[in-house]
């Protein structure tokens, strides 16, 4: 029986999708089997951010209405052996499917996967309800600014009341200089503010565009920085110890100079 | 002078994350209570008749916040008082009156 974890995080353009890309493929490179199910009803993404939007034939509607079987939705990743995607209807939009048909799903993915990653649609109402009902943990996802710090707290209150287990966070597109500058919110202000358990820090990255461009999850790119905080944390996902990498410390000229001065 | 080289080394007094955590703090504390504008504005009102009725007070510059302190929130109504009122009523005599 696998694990059900729907990523999700209220405000929209967190990055969710691309959140979900790379846990998903971070955990099939770790030799995991792994599903990601897009729930964004209407607004299908994840296929781009997984470079597999032509070889779509159904999708998750076709699947709960009956069009096909669930085996035959299922798109094999172009990488990994064992990464499927179950992507979105593009056509229809977020009342198509109810929770029930969703927990189903659900039910019968776990069955086969180790795990089902569910990506959630931006927002509060019905597309974010089934995205969660048939999930057992959540991850949410936010990034250093007031206002999607906000939607995470009223996510997390959403997810408390719907008797989730409790909830870890994962910051998104931090960026060590502002941080160190004071122009940005620190790890710390976000977990003070949040009281949620941390799970992974990734900082901006300027390859996630690149990576997003090409349909290639940067957790697969050596270098990538952002990809080394996704790998991370695909790691604790299964559960092993991951040290936190240390954001504080730069070693840019200026922080050692910093530091030298007796200011850092 | 020294605040330029703080600025320069990343030490700006007046970072703007402080900002942005203090307006989280303030927002966050009418989102968890639940607390709409619109009953904050309504428990104002009655907050003034009531009052008005043993002071003279500054309606313009009544404040009514919800604070957040040591994980509990509190309702904190700042009320400036011109004057207490001379004919104070009793309240047998207030509610005969009523």
């Amino acid at each position: 029986m696998g694990e059900v974890i729907v990523i999700t995080s209220g405000k929209g353009g967190v990055g969710k999708t691309t959140t979900t890309a790379n846990l998903g493929t971070g955990l099939a490179s770790l030799g995991k089997k792994v599903v990601l199910v897009d729930t964004d009803i209407g607004l299908r993404n994840l296929d781009v951010v997984m470079g597999l939007e032509n070889r779509i034939v159904y999708d998750l509607l076709d699947v709960v209405e009956g069009r096909c079987r669930l085996k035959q939705a299922l798109i094999k990743d172009k990488r990994l052996e064992n990464l499927y995607l179950l992507p979105a209807n593009q056509t229809r939009d977020k009342t198509a499917v109810s929770r029930q048909q969703m927990v189903d799903l659900m039910a019968q993915l776990r069955e086969e996967y180790e795990f089902v990653l569910i990506d959630c649609p931006a927002g509060i109402e019905m597309g974010f309800k089934n995205a969660i009902a048939g999930a057992e943990k959540a991850l949410v996802v936010t990034t250093p600014e007031v206002a999607a710090v906000r939607d995470a707290d009223r996510i997390i209150g959403l997810l408390e009341a719907a008797e989730m287990e409790a909830p870890r966070l994962i910051i998104n597109r931090l960026r060590p200089d502002m941080v160190r500058k004071g122009d940005m919110m620190d790890i710390e202000d976000m977990l003070e503010i949040l009281a949620i358990d941390l799970i992974g820090v990734v900082p901006e990255d300027e390859y996630i565009v690149i990576s997003t461009n090409r349909g290639e999850p940067a957790v697969l790119d050596k270098h990538s920085r952002a990809g080394q905080a996704y790998r991370n944390i695909a790691r604790r996902l299964t559960g092993e110890e991951v040290p936190f990498l240390n954001w504080d410390a730069g070693n840019g000229i200026m922080a050692r100079l910093r530091r030298l001065i007796g200011l850092g | 002078m020294l605040e330029f080289l703080l600025r320069i080394f990343g030490r700006d007094t007046t970072a703007s994350k402080k900002v942005a955590k203090e307006r989280l703090r303030l927002v966050l504390v009418h989102d968890r209570a639940g607390v709409s504008p619109h009953l904050l504005e309504a428990l104002k009102n009655d907050l003034i008749s009531v009052i008005s009725e043993y002071l003279d007070i500054d309606t313009q510059g009544l404040e009514v916040t919800l604070s957040h302190e040591n994980d509990s929130v509190a309702l904190v109504a700042n009320i400036p008082i011109l004057r207490v009122k001379r004919t104070f009523k009793t309240g047998a005599e207030t509610s005969v009156k009523a």
